[in-house]
């Protein structure tokens, strides 16, 4: 079968990486000094701390997987700094970048890593299970395209409880082909909900390139069409680009309550996983051109530079910082202890957890 | 006592509950305007409009999910899964996602979810609309199992359902919907984890749940005119949590049980049970424990062979008597 020939690719992917088109964009323009200093620093501080995981992770300190987010951060550094108080977000397995985003600390996340009962889920979770209810994350889910029914139901209930909120649901390039996601899709669609499904397009769904997974690999967004939905397509190397076409689908989301599907482009300089060698589905020349010329978090130092907002000195500072504070998680997991063994039957059943007067269940839950 | 069908008393249930809580919402297919396929939610659309009863596209794993995303902000959805037979294509929904967030975020968060619907075979549609999947479910830690064989039971069953804070899964029977029973018309509920000795007997306990309850009975019956048996059954409604204590001591008074269940024998509830017996009460037992269940084979279509095939009072009375022989 013939591939289209047109690949359907934002504008300024096509040319160059130089200074973004999107810096007078209002969302943008509209940014403090200060403001774009900490965005730049929490794009920093995704880096080094998972620079710092990979370390870790050496040294045998974390167990199962670790799927780093390096080389995509300015996908979440974008779209999250954007949201409000009703908006929420989900995602899958790759999930740190989001967590750091919405304000985790790097210790929770670490102490995660290395399943100690300091970590964000009590060391119950792990890498690709991170949760913070309290700021709208609702994970870190492990089963590709399996988040995109919840996003959708999470959307699904702002718009029930009345209020003009969203949920952002990330998906990578290879979670387009699961069925839940296509429910999701027609859900969302049918019922006008304030949902913007978000897929991080970094090319590989672990060794495989979508020439070789997705039919119609020209354009994921466009599969939107089939449900009467609203797409773009965003250049996820640039942050301010990512933030103002996402502020379009949050406006409509909010405005309209209606879906959007975002294709954003964007890169991992790492393998799928740590377990990943990384070694027959890429060229390292690809990898290398990606790093030097499309680097999301160097592209924005520079760019904050011209436009005289940050200094070279004051970037170096910021970086030293987030690594110090990488060290500092790293130690503070290192130090922290084991969930114990009476740990692993709680936080099954909230009923188990909080038997009184009010429980509507009597026997045994648990079974030994 | 007002006397009402399984069905009414369910949609009882859903209407008090409903009216109790406008976080309550229902969903599923043809729920609202085609007023159920089942006619379980009948009514309900006229009753509380379109916000809260609606009717969803086939896409159990999209809807299921959405219901347990929404039920994560707070909703309290009750989704109808038109057959439990059609949970396997939401099961990545129902067991990984339901099941185990709240262990997943460290108990940050909660799944209050209730997804119901029918569970079993004797209706002649053949083995893909035949599953009685109670077990395979309950085998999941996160999630709770409930099975009611009586009218009473199955409001009151579905009232504490619904206001649990856990996902719980109600598994009912297209066969018993129309059975008739006492329902209190009063706001009870019934807890989950709490069996219930539906007869009272000396010789034997028959441990039960779901439509093998009321075959249990027919049974007991039987064993009593013709054989001069006198036979306890122990109904269990709740398959996870489950009420041990209840059916521990029915086997201290009898000394000798049967376990039916319309599940598959192979890993099915009553293998729980009889390790629960044999490593609790061991020394109480008189004789081995027997079981009837399905026989073990994809649900054949033909109905007269499908009779055989499902627990029926004829097969319970013969593996009675081999327990008391
Ligand atoms: C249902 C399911 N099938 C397979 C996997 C194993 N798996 C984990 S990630 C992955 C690749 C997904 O790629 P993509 O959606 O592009 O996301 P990315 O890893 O690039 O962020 C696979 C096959 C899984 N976790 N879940
Ligand atoms: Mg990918």
């Amino acid at each position: 079968m013939a591939k289209p020939a047109v690949l359907t690719h934002p504008e300024s992917l096509k040319r160059p990486a130089g200074p973004s088109e999107y810096a007078k964009n209002p969302v943008n323009a509209g940014m403090s000094k200060a403001e774009k200093v900490a965005l730049y620093t929490k794009m920093a501080r995704i880096r080094h701390f998972e620079q710092r995981c990979i370390r870790v992770y050496q040294q045998g300190k974390i167990g199962g997987f670790l799927h780093l987010y390096i080389g995509q951060e300015a996908v979440a550094a974008g779209t999250i700094s954007l949201l409000g108080k009703d908006d929420h977000l989900i995602t899958g397995y790759r999930d740190h970048g989001h967590a750091l985003m919405v304000g985790m600390s790097m210790n929770e996340c670490m102490a995660e890593l290395t399943g100690k009962v300091t970590g964000c889920s009590k060391g119950k979770g792990g890498s690709m299970h991170y949760f913070a209810p309290d700021k709208n994350f609702w994970g870190g889910h492990g089963i590709v395209g399996g988040q995109a029914p919840l996003g959708t139901g999470l959307a699904y209930a702002v718009k029930y409880l009345g209020r003009k909120g969203s949920c952002i649901c990330y998906m990578g390039d290879g979670a387009v082909n699961q069925g839940a996601v296509h429910e999701a899709y027609n859900l969302a669609a049918l019922w006008d909900l304030p949902v913007i499904f978000v897929i991080e397009n970094n090319g590989y769904s672990m060794g495989t390139s979508q020439e070789r997974s997705t039919a119609h690999p020209g354009c994921l967004a466009k599969r939107a069409e089939g449900y009467g939905m609203a797409w773009d397509v965003v250049n996820g190397h640039d942050v301010y680009e990512v933030r103002a076409r996402a502020a379009v689908a949050l406006r409509r989301a909010h405005e309209e309550s209606k879906p959007t599907v975002l294709e954003i482009f964007t890169y991992r300089y790492y393998g799928h996983s740590m377990a990943d060698p990384d070694k027959t589905y890429r060229d390292k020349e690809e990898i290398k051109e990606y790093r030097e010329q499309k680097d999301p978090v160097l592209l924005f130092e520079k760019e904050l530079i011209a436009e005289k907002v940050l200094t070279p000195q004051k970037a170096k500072a910021i970086n030293e910082a987030a690594m110090e504070e990488a060290d500092a998680a790293a130690k503070f997991a290192d130090e922290s202890p084991d969930p114990t063994p009476a740990d692993v039957t709680k936080d099954i059943y909230w009923e188990e957890d909080n038997r009184g007067p009010d429980t509507s269940s009597r026997g045994t839950i648990i079974f030994e | 006592m007002p006397v009402m069908s399984y069905r009414e008393a369910l949609r009882a249930a859903m209407r008090e509950e409903l009216r109790r809580d406008e976080k309550v919402v229902l969903m599923g297919e043809e729920v609202a305007q085609f007023n159920g396929a089942y006619k379980v939610t009948e009514g309900l659309l006229k009753e509380f409009g379109p916000k809260r009863v609606v009717d969803t596209p086939i896409s159990e794993a999209g809807f299921i999910g959405l219901g347990i995303g929404a039920s994560m902000l707070g909703i309290r959805p009750v989704m109808e899964l038109m057959f439990w037979s059609f949970s396997y294509v939401a099961l990545d929904q129902i067991v990984n996602n339901a099941g185990n967030i709240r262990y997943m975020s460290g108990g940050l968060i909660n799944c209050p979810i209730v997804i119901r619907g029918p569970a079993n075979g004797g209706t002649n549609v053949g083995a893909t609309h035949s599953h009685t999947p109670e077990a395979v479910l309950a085998s999941h830690p996160g999630i709770k199992v409930v099975c009611p064989a009586t009218p009473y039971d199955a409001k009151g069953l579905m009232k504490a359902a619904i206001r649990d804070n856990d996902p719980v899964y109600v598994m009912e029977n297209t066969i018993l919907y129309n059975d008739k029973g006492e329902v209190p018309e009063d706001d009870y509920v019934v807890p989950l984890g709490v069996a219930d000795v539906k007869r009272a007997g000396d010789d034997l306990t028959i441990v039960a749940h779901g439509r093998a309850v009321i075959t249990s009975l027919k049974a007991a019956e039987i064993l009593e005119s013709e054989h001069g048996v006198s036979v306890e059954v122990v109904d269990l409604r709740s398959i996870r949590p489950l009420d041990e204590e209840t059916v521990l001591a029915s086997v201290r008074k009898t000394h000798r049980v049967l376990l039916v269940e319309e599940n598959k024998p192979f890993c099915g509830v009553d293998a729980q049970i009889a390790y629960l017996i044999q490593s609790r009460a061991f020394d109480e037992l008189d004789a081995p424990i027997h079981r009837v269940s399905s026989v073990d084979a994809p649900q054949i279509y033909c109905k007269r062979l499908e009779d055989q095939q499902i627990p029926n009072p004829a097969r319970v009375v013969a593996e009675a008597l081999k327990v008391l022989a």
